[in-house]
């Protein structure tokens, strides 16, 4: 590659990467040479800074028009400006929590380490929202996990968190390997690993051997990356990595990591699987995505009863959230199970309601754990007379959770419903466990509320909120009651500006 | 007169009130009891202006309003109008009454709540939220709107019952949420099968797409999924009127929540059941209903004998007064089932007597209570010497309760046999036997708090006082009015009635 090529690039639809990688070299260096008694506080707010500017020019690049450059390995279309949005926002709500988080085991020397780890996690996942290639969308898995698999352990004389990281390692390890297993069989059968040859190729594929070994190629890819979603059968390793790790990176990897994952099986499922013909008794073609719907339909449903009625037995607050993130995890493959034309939209949004939700209920949770040192659910009693606004605010994030009419959550849910009923083929077993499942979840969910509320606390001392978390908790109440009640603005920002995903195999 | 946003501002002038009371101070206990009785008031003067200037002959539809709410499924489907969601409000002649009835009790159970002792802040917001959620049951124009306001109540409640309740307060709570979850969640997968598969989830559209041939749908609707549909309808509502076999939610509520509150759950949560039959089940499926016409009508039965003949052998005045909803709620399922115009006519006459009279008996269940702690009736007896005129009012609210003529109960009472007679008449006859037991087991509680003998001496008790007139007069009031001069509620609801007669073809 001579340098006129490498000049032709439109390198601008790169910015945000380039200023999260920048940030990284920065903040690594600047921890090095940084004197050990500075507090690495401004580490973290640099970081913000850094993530808010990154924000900032993806939202300048919304708009432009579908380009790829570095020979379609990377890609700018609207599928991948719309999730790198949520990813960023996720990630700088997560700074703020990171920024004022404060534990005894172990982490404070670190802290700086702490910040570019997360930033590096993080362009992992910006690079698979924009990837158009198996290699690059691998790499950026790979630049999620393994940072993630540091930052799980960072409590370092924790030993609930040193086992928490072994946990994530060797699962996470399985579960790439499957991955790729399945990643090998699509190349060899394709020959290529761009994505659009790829489709290219396959759809002229029939020879039933070559579709019978895409297909399980397709089991191996799904089940390999459901372990990024926390779904089922990939879901056991959440509670214990979430118990274990700091309280942001359970945040980080409940809400930016799963997104990813859905990124990435969006990317793979609909770029190769939906073009591959399978041919049917009745002499007609579906789409192998269409063949397997039933698979993917008994995942979901194993993963919304598995999250939701594990939960109930829970009294670790961090545990009950694992459960619950696994049982949203569930709802959300409802929406990737119908394949209708609101998928994406309801993917979208719903990621979107999650991300608000579930950070604001990870702030109270890190405020509250760090204020007694114990993640056990009767520490939250009586908070609504220790401090009123963590009460309300949790109490709105546990209604958006539970999907209230009124929150975000219950619009997200709505969305998907549409999508599972609309289709010719209704998915009325599907809907009807998504709804029962939900409405078991008001039970572990109200028994926080019952906790906040009606039981008296232990001790009156009131709760100081540092600003950051203030900051994290007031964006994400006056956004799970903004986009509850005023949907549109979301919705229609989606549809004017991401057009349906129209270009995203152009 | 200009009735623009004459309905939104009905159905939200609580907020006010929410917002005044934000910043009371929580020690004016005073000041926080006017403030939560005037801010009902807003509510109260509108709909009894919406009331005259119908009886003065404005058309309802003026008050109608629409806005763009929320739009799925992207731009394609906005242009051939499917899947929007629009904020609408309207009224018909029985919303009118419905909403006239919620503002009257809501009021006077805010006067009634005078008798609580703690918290006053807290609750007066939840209760007005509770009010809201109620005014827009009844005045919204698509399902999805229903559904909103319709659990906006359930939050409240929980809070409310599990707060200021008695001895089992959560327990009752949870009851209540877990029951009423599941029947809302059954209602939900009706609205969004509706939803997904016309594209609209107006009622009255949906009412006309259902009973047309050829209607422009998305997706087909067979006629068996429109009576799985009804079914479903009949289940959800059931839950919430109740229907024997799932009304064991209910006893608890009545028993354990505070008085006040039981005025509005059985004076208007209860009635939100059967509103949602006949606006619903009538409306949308008229030919399925019809179908089950008979087995609504055998319910009907069940739950009148079933209730009459339990609240005969209880010892707690609460629990008589809980089986007497039930029985009495069983008119309004016979009434319905009777399937023509007097039959009608008297389920919705129920639905508005039983409203008023429940909420005149649980008043005074909280005068009694307030004076003598208990509502044991072996522990009560002979109040007619301490509180004379409280007795008199409590056996004229039982006269009303059994259907003496010239009081609502009566009118109603009346009319729903009288239709079943014409359609059923040997269940008919087997119905009567409830109505003897009515003044069997009415009677027997009465006389036993009023006279008997007094096992404890309630020697310094005081007759009814100052606030408490005003509940006590204004529902007696309106019995007797609608005993003597139905027209009041017949004359508005003529025109629904004639509509929904003509969607059964009777």
């Amino acid at each position: 590659m001579d340098l006129d090529t490498l000049l032709s690039f439109d390198w601008g639809t790169m910015t945000p990467e380039f200023i999260i990688l920048g940030m990284i070299a920065i903040l690594s260096v600047a921890d090095l040479f940084m004197p050990k008694q500075v507090d690495r506080k401004v580490l973290g707010w640099a970081g913000f800074a850094g993530v808010v500017l990154a924000l900032i020019s993806l939202v300048s690049l919304i708009g432009t028009e579908t380009t790829s450059i570095l020979y379609d390995t990377f890609r700018l279309d609207s599928f991948a400006i719309a999730f790198k949005l949520i990813l960023l926002l996720g990630a700088a709500l997560v700074m703020l929590l990171a920024i004022d988080y404060r534990t005894k085991d172990g982490l404070e020397e670190y802290k700086g380490e702490f910040f570019y780890l997360f930033l590096t996690a993080l362009l992992g996942t910006m690079f698979m929202a924009s990837s158009g290639d198996l290699i690059t969308l691998f790499v950026g898995l790979e630049l999620l996990s393994i940072p993630s698999y540091v930052l799980a352990g960072m409590r370092k004389r924790n030993l609930k968190s040193n086992e928490s990281a072994m946990k994530y390692v060797l699962n996470g390890g399985i579960s790439t390997a499957i991955t790729l297993f399945g990643m090998s069989y699509v190349f060899g059968i394709a020959g290529t690993t761009n994505l659009r040859e790829i489709a290219q190729v396959f759809g002229g594929l029939s020879d039933p051997q070559h579709i019978y070994i895409l297909g399980l190629a397709f089991f191996m890819i799904f089940v390999g990356l459901s372990f990024k979603l926390a779904s089922a059968p990939f879901h056991m390793w959440a509670p214990d990595v979430y118990e274990g790790a700091p309280t942001p990176v359970t945040a980080f990897l409940s809400v930016v990591s799963k997104t990813a994952g859905f990124v990435i099986i969006l990317r793979i499922l609909l770029s190769i699987f939906g073009y591959i013909p399978v041919p049917q008794e009745d002499g007609q073609q579906i789409p192998l995505l269409f063949a397997v719907q039933d698979y993917i339909a008994f995942l979901a449903g194993a993963t919304m009863i598995i999250g939701n009625v594990i939960a109930l037995r829970q009294r670790n607050i961090k545990r009950m959230f694992a459960y619950s993130s696994i049982a949203h995890a569930g709802y959300i493959l409802v929406a990737l199970t119908a394949m209708s034309f609101v998928t994406f939209d309801a993917i979208w949004f719903y990621m979107l309601a999650y991300l608000l939700m579930n950070l604001g209920a990870f702030a109270v949770i890190q405020v509250i754990t760090m204020k007694t040192g114990s993640e056990d659910i009767s520490h939250f009693a009586g908070l609504y007379r220790r401090s009123p606004l963590l009460a309300v605010g949790m109490g709105i994030f546990i209604l958006s959770l539970a999907g209230i009419p009124g929150t975000a959550g219950f619009i997200g849910k709505l969305n998907i419903f549409m999508g599972a009923l609309m289709v010719d083929q209704a998915h009325y077993v599907l809907v009807s466990i998504m709804i029962a499942t939900t409405v078991v979840s008001y039970f572990y969910y109200f028994g926080i509320m019952t906790q906040m509320f009606f039981r008296p606390a232990a001790s009156d001392e009131k709760i100081h909120l540092p600003i950051g978390t203030l900051v994290v908790i007031l964006v994400t109440v006056i956004g799970t009651i903004l986009f509850g009640v005023m949907p549109n603005l979301a919705i229609d920002f989606m549809h004017s500006n991401f057009n349906q995903f129209v270009d995203f195999m152009r | 007169m200009d009735f623009n946003y004459f309905l939104t501002l009905l159905v939200f002038s609580p907020l006010l009130g929410i917002g005044l009371l934000a910043f009371m101070p929580k020690a004016n206990e005073s000041g926080i009891k006017m403030l939560g009785v005037l801010a009902t008031l807003p509510s109260l003067i509108l709909a009894l202006i919406a009331y005259f200037s119908y009886r003065g002959g404005h058309d309802l539809a003026n008050f109608s309003e629409k806005f763009r709410w929320i739009q799925f499924g992207g731009q394609g489907a906005e242009q051939s109008g499917m899947f929007s969601v629009n904020y609408e409000l309207g009224i018909d002649g029985f919303g009118l009454i419905m909403v006239v009835l919620t503002a009257v009790i809501a009021t006077l159970a805010a006067i009634a709540s005078f008798h609580i002792k703690k918290e006053w802040k807290g609750y007066y917001m939840l209760f007005l939220l509770l009010e809201i959620g109620m005014l827009g049951v009844f005045t919204s124009q698509n399902l999805i709107l229903f559904f909103l306001f319709f659990e906006i109540t359930l939050i409240p409640m929980f809070f409310l019952i599990g707060k200021w309740g008695y001895y089992e307060k959560e327990k009752a709570a949870y009851s209540f949420l877990i029951y009423n979850g599941l029947g809302s969640a059954i209602l939900l997968i009706v609205i969004m099968v509706l939803f997904s598969r016309t594209g609209t989830s107006n009622i009255e559209m949906l009412s006309v797409m259902m009973n047309t041939d050829n209607a422009p749908l998305f997706a087909p609707v067979s006629e068996s999924l429109k009576m799985g549909l009804l079914i479903a309808l009949l289940v959800a509502f059931g839950v919430k009127l109740p229907i024997f076999p799932l009304h064991s939610w209910m006893l608890r509520v009545h028993v354990e929540a505070p008085p006040s509150i039981v005025m509005i759950h059985s004076g208007i949560l209860l009635k939100i059941g059967a509103f949602g039959l006949i606006r619903f089940g009538m409306g949308i499926f008229p030919e399925q209903f019809a179908e089950l016409a008979g087995l609504l009508a055998v319910l009907g039965v069940i739950n009148l004998l079933y209730g009459a003949f339990l609240a005969f052998i209880q010892t707690d005045f609460k629990m008589v007064l809980a089986y007497s909803s039930i029985s009495h709620m069983g008119i309004v399922l016979i009434g319905l089932g009777a399937l023509n115009e007097a039959g009608i006519q008297g389920a919705i006459f129920q639905v508005v007597s039983h409203g008023l009279i429940s909420a005149l008996l649980f008043f005074l269940v909280g005068v009694l209570y307030e004076r003598t702690h208990t509502t044991t009736l072996a522990n009560l007896g002979g109040m007619a010497k301490g509180m004379p005129l409280a007795s008199g009012f409590l056996l004229a609210g039982a006269m009303a309760s059994l259907g003496l003529p010239g009081m609502s109960g009566f009118v109603s009472e009346f009319m729903a046999f009288l239709g079943l007679f014409e359609e059923m008449p040997v269940l008919a006859a087997v119905g009567t036997i409830g109505i003897i037991m009515t003044a069997v087991y009415l009677l027997r509680a009465v006389l036993a708090i009023t006279y008997g003998n007094a096992e404890r001496e309630f020697a310094g008790v005081t007759d009814i006082r100052s606030f408490e007139w005003a509940p006590v007069l204004v529902l007696i009031g309106l019995i007797v009015l609608i005993g003597v001069y139905p027209a009041v509620l017949s004359e508005p609801l003529q025109a629904t009635l004639e509509t929904i007669l003509m969607g059964i073809g009777g």
